[in-house]
């Protein structure tokens, strides 16, 4: 910026700021790019490149030898993805775990809901909504440390449940299940508290006016309208349970998911691990692609 | 809906369960961190503060609380810049390419942890190290700020579009120009929504691990990765109680106060 006036500095500086900000109110296009320019730069440098770039190495190999990547063009990775019978389980038992997850995560959130959004005394319904959510929002690494405790041998879990002879799962497949299950809850209260809360009252009086009892209005009024809410809910329940490593780890025993596999191939065999890894990118999209027809996403 | 008495009390009951589920595993842990049994046995067979002086004389767990802060203050710093810029495009104009725009910002928590922490792994490993910038705080920095900023975005967006943009031109009427009523009329709007904006982006870096792992060059390590590194350790069971205990109450008081500070926004952890 060149101004040559003689003007003392500081009413020069706001003229400068002035005349910029007219520029810029008068040419939206430029505004626009002023906005743009270095968020897109960072997620497209920062993110998107990477993204793509790995998803590039997954046609790559490696030397068996040195563990170099050597970037030669080849479908290998993904021919032993769908030839390798190890694989094909670990794919099945990871979208198994998912779809249990995302079962019981909206089996449990159901009645919480209903009970913050309907049946609770409305002056108390949003202290409720977050003393259910706040607590689930705290550290997902302690969380799952939390329930280790409680699964261990001899832990709490085994102690309450020694005086009715039983104990408790240990860890392994069910320990992963009910960690998820635990850990995503929140993903589905949300949004059935908010499809619950928002259900018109006239709709449920008309009902009952018709004659229909509490069940048949539940069946015929209350799950088609809060439908859409369920399937917001599992898109996050199902792909995060996708991804997940860091519990199976921690209360798995041996359970293999998805996620652990792509996570001991890394430093081994970068292309397998991404080749691995886009196997549940490519389920979250048909997730997404299936649930889109329940208008669940414009929801989101 | 006219609820029988029945449902009625079997809602309530199981309100009841799902609350105590909700609540039992976070006070084991603070039971756990007063547990003066070094196995944490269970019941437990009294309470000691002991492991909470512990733990503040450990070197590890106090370096590791100040590595966290650092890395979420600069990562939130960031995103609340970058988030806003977006959210401001997003909304207050229309041009081509905006839903990929919205979709460009979503991706970083909507795709699974572990792709998101190899690609920057091997991205920086390629890229960053031929310049001589190893991994380090830096990067963790530069990885969490990318998944930060859709929570930012997502409340600014969400008070923007609530926002009548009458107040705007009322001050433009009244001669003030852009930057002018930015600072005068805008961001005091967006004041508290920046502030949850911020707490949130803030409790999602310090809760991280998994693209922590993936950044983090040789000792650097936060809060969560030091857990990680010591829970199977058995001498170092109480230390991890004490931190585990500390790290409920860091991460909930800022979604608290986050849910409490913007009614209009869906709130915190990955959405």
């Amino acid at each position: 910026m060149t101004v040559l006036s003689p003007t003392p500095a500081a009413p020069r500086a706001a003229g400068a700021v002035r005349r910029l900000a007219g520029a810029l109110h008068r040419r939206p296009r430029v505004r626009l790019a002023a906005l743009l320019t270095a968020p897109l730069l960072w997620l497209v440098l920062a993110y998107l490149g990477s993204l793509a770039a790995l998803f590039l190495s997954a046609f790559w190999t490696t030397d068996s030898f040195t563990s170099e990547v050597v970037r030669v063009w080849s479908g290998q990775n993904f021919q032993e993805l769908v030839s390798s019978p190890v694989y094909r389980t670990v794919a099945l038992r990871t979208v198994g775990v998912a779809l249990a997850v995302t079962v019981l995560c909206a089996l449990i959130a159901f009645p919480l809901a209903f009970y913050t959004a309907r049946v609770a005394s409305p002056r108390r319904r949003p202290l409720l909504v977050v003393a259910i959510l706040t607590p689930l929002w705290a550290s997902y690494l302690v969380k799952v440390y939390a329930w280790r405790l409680i699964l261990s041998e001899g832990g709490p879990l085994d102690w309450a449940l020694r005086p009715l002879g039983l104990s408790g799962p240990g860890y392994g497949l069910t320990a992963t299940v009910m960690v998820l299950t635990y850990l995503w809850l929140p993903y589905m209260i949300l949004p059935l508290h908010t499809a619950l809360e928002q259900l018109p009252d006239n709709l449920l009086h008309a009902s009952a006016d018709l004659g229909a009892r509490a069940g048949r209005t539940f069946r015929s009024v209350v799950l088609p309208m809060v439908w859409p809410a369920v399937a917001a809910g599992s898109v996050f329940t199902f792909s995060l349970s996708l991804g997940d490593y860091i519990t199976v780890q921690i209360v798995g025993g041996k359970t293999q998911l998805l996620g652990n596999l792509v996570y001991s191939n890394v430093t081994l065999n970068l292309p397998l691990a991404a080749a691995l890894g886009t196997v549940p990118v490519a389920v979250i999209v048909l997730y997404l692609l299936a649930v889109r027809r329940t208008g669940a996403l414009r929801s989101l | 809906m006219n609820l029988s008495r029945p449902a009625r009390i079997a809602l309530r009951t199981a309100a009841g369960l799902g609350f105590a589920v909700i609540y039992l595993p976070l006070l084991l842990v603070l039971v756990g961190s007063l547990n003066p049994d070094r196995s944490a046995s269970w019941p437990p067979p009294g309470l000691t503060l002991d492991w909470w002086a512990a733990a503040w004389a450990n070197e590890g767990a106090r370096e590791a609380l100040w590595t966290s802060v650092r890395a979420g203050g600069a990562a939130t710093a960031i995103a609340l810049v970058l988030g806003t810029l977006i959210a401001f495009a997003v909304q207050r104009h229309r041009f081509f390419g905006r839903e990929a725009v919205s979709f460009a910002v979503v991706l970083p928590i909507a795709l699974p942890g572990i792709v998101t922490g190899i690609a920057l792994n091997s991205a920086f490993g390629t890229v960053l190290a031929p310049l001589g910038v190893g991994l380090g705080l830096f990067t963790v920095i530069v990885g969490h700020a990318t998944f930060c900023i859709v929570v930012v975005f997502n409340n600014v967006t969400a008070r923007l579009r609530r926002l009548p943009g009458s107040y705007e031109e009322a001050a433009m009427d009244l001669g003030a120009h852009t930057f002018r009523t930015f600072r005068d009329v805008t961001f005091p709007l967006l004041r508290s929504a920046l502030l949850a904006g911020g707490l949130l982006a803030f409790a999602l870096s310090f809760d991280e691990v998994v693209v922590t792992t993936f950044t983090a060059g040789p000792g650097v390590r936060t809060l969560p990765l030091w857990i990680f590194d010591n829970m199977t350790r058995p001498q170092q069971a109480p230390v991890v109680n004490v931190v585990a205990a500390l790290l409920v109450l860091l991460s909930v008081i800022p979604i608290y106060a986050a849910q409490r500070l913007s009614s209009d926004t869906a709130g915190g952890g990955r959405v």
